[in-house]
């Protein structure tokens, strides 16, 4: 059995402990994924079964980005504008997270910010390029959730979705919205 | 059903109670940079790795409490999605640890408890044979990250096995090298036992068993 190796550099026992935290997560979210996916297959299948995956997915991504935004310290002077929450997601609880930072933050001072992560490690097990471009979705809908929940709990609504052009590059699209 | 509620309830419990705490620390200066240094500090120390797995479980969980009205049904599905994962993360196992070829059940177990239980959650469990043919053994866990959360099993959820995951984990893995395996929780803290122990019963092979009479 070849050890595949994508993204994660070298030789086997090269990973190192570190790295086998966030492990033990993904195989949980690939699991959680094909589940989901398995026991929406009714009779009539297609876009309706398929959002309902989507929807029980990024509803438990956002509890547990409930549960992460909790811990987040909320003293600082600094969450008091919005976009320094955003950034304070993209750096430091992707960091905690993911263990990279996101790789760029762009908004429109109207309420839309783009998140954009070159090498988002959940997609980075899936082979690079296009041919799983259609698979990704389903691994992007808890971190939808996560971003969505960390905002709430900083007080902040919004809607967030996630697209992929070329694995394993993402965005994240957060609406604000303004109650 | 207000027995996920709870779950998430408890989950949200225990995370609020690590906040209070961070809050009764005073930072003992007022310029911004010490106290953003000490958040940081703090924050780096308030969210862990493995938190995102643990919480994410008990989102999962809950979420099979509020699709299956029976606890055994929330047990079974556990223990299937466990079995997925235990296939795949031998693989990973493997990669990571480079063990050698092992020739008894007894070591098999050690290396379970000492260097997979340790790498992927960081604790380790202590190790004890139940029976003289030497192949059913117990994984007595003193510390249990995946219940750092919850406090009890939610009202009306007193059959749950919580933690059933782990041991679908640990039977598909030994499939994948060719061993199969009885994995149960014998004891379980979240029940009122006093500890938390995980049954490994080796099924022994016919052949096997043939060979060893012979000897």
């Amino acid at each position: 059995m070849r050890v595949r190796s994508a993204g994660r550099g070298g030789a086997p026992g090269a990973r190192g402990p570190g790295m086998a935290d966030t492990a033990l997560f993904e195989f949980l979210l690939t699991e959680m994924v094909a589940e989901l996916w398995a026991r929406d297959r009714d009779p009539d299948p297609g876009p309706r079964g398929q959002k309902t995956s989507l929807s029980a997915l990024e509803g438990m991504g956002f509890r547990v980005g409930q549960a992460l935004g909790e811990r987040l310290p909320r003293e600082l002077p600094a969450f008091r504008e919005e976009l320094d929450a955003l950034k304070f997601l993209c750096k430091d609880l992707w960091a905690a997270l993911f263990q990279k930072q996101m790789d760029s933050l762009r908004t429109n001072h109207q309420g839309t910010y783009v998140l954009q992560d070159n090498s988002f490690p959940l997609l980075v097990r899936m082979a690079s390029g296009v041919q799983y471009v259609d698979e990704a979705p389903k691994f992007l809908a808890f971190p939808c959730g996560l971003l969505r929940g960390a905002l709430s709990t900083l007080g902040i609504r919004s809607l967030v979705t996630a697209s992929v052009t070329t694995l394993p590059a993402c965005k994240f699209q957060v609406v604000i919205q303004k109650s | 059903m207000k027995a996920e509620d709870d779950l998430a309830a408890n989950c949200a419990h225990f995370a609020m109670c690590s906040r209070v705490w961070y809050k009764s620390s005073t930072p003992s200066s007022n310029t911004i940079g010490l106290i953003l240094l000490k958040a940081l500090l703090s924050y780096n120390y308030n969210i862990k790795n493995k938190d995102l797995f643990v919480l994410t479980y008990g989102a999962l969980v809950a979420q099979l409490c509020k699709d299956y009205e029976k606890d055994e049904d929330v047990n079974k599905y556990l223990d299937k999605m466990g079995y997925g994962i235990g296939t795949r993360l031998i693989e990973d196992f493997l990669a990571r640890s480079c063990v050698r070829r092992c020739h008894s059940y007894s070591e098999i177990t050690d290396i379970i408890a000492q260097v997979a239980f340790k790498m992927y959650l960081g604790i380790t469990p202590s190790v004890a044979c139940r029976n003289s043919s030497r192949n059913e053994f117990s994984l007595i866990l003193d510390k249990n990250p995946l219940v750092e959360f919850v406090e009890e099993l939610p009202a009306g959820r007193s059959s749950l096995c919580y933690c059933n995951l782990l041991c679908g984990i640990i039977r598909g893995a030994l499939e994948m090298v060719h061993l199969t395996a009885d994995v149960t929780f014998l004891q379980d803290r979240l029940k009122g036992d006093s500890v938390t122990e995980i049954g490994i019963t080796f099924l022994k092979k016919l052949e096997e068993k043939r060979y060893r009479r012979k000897k």
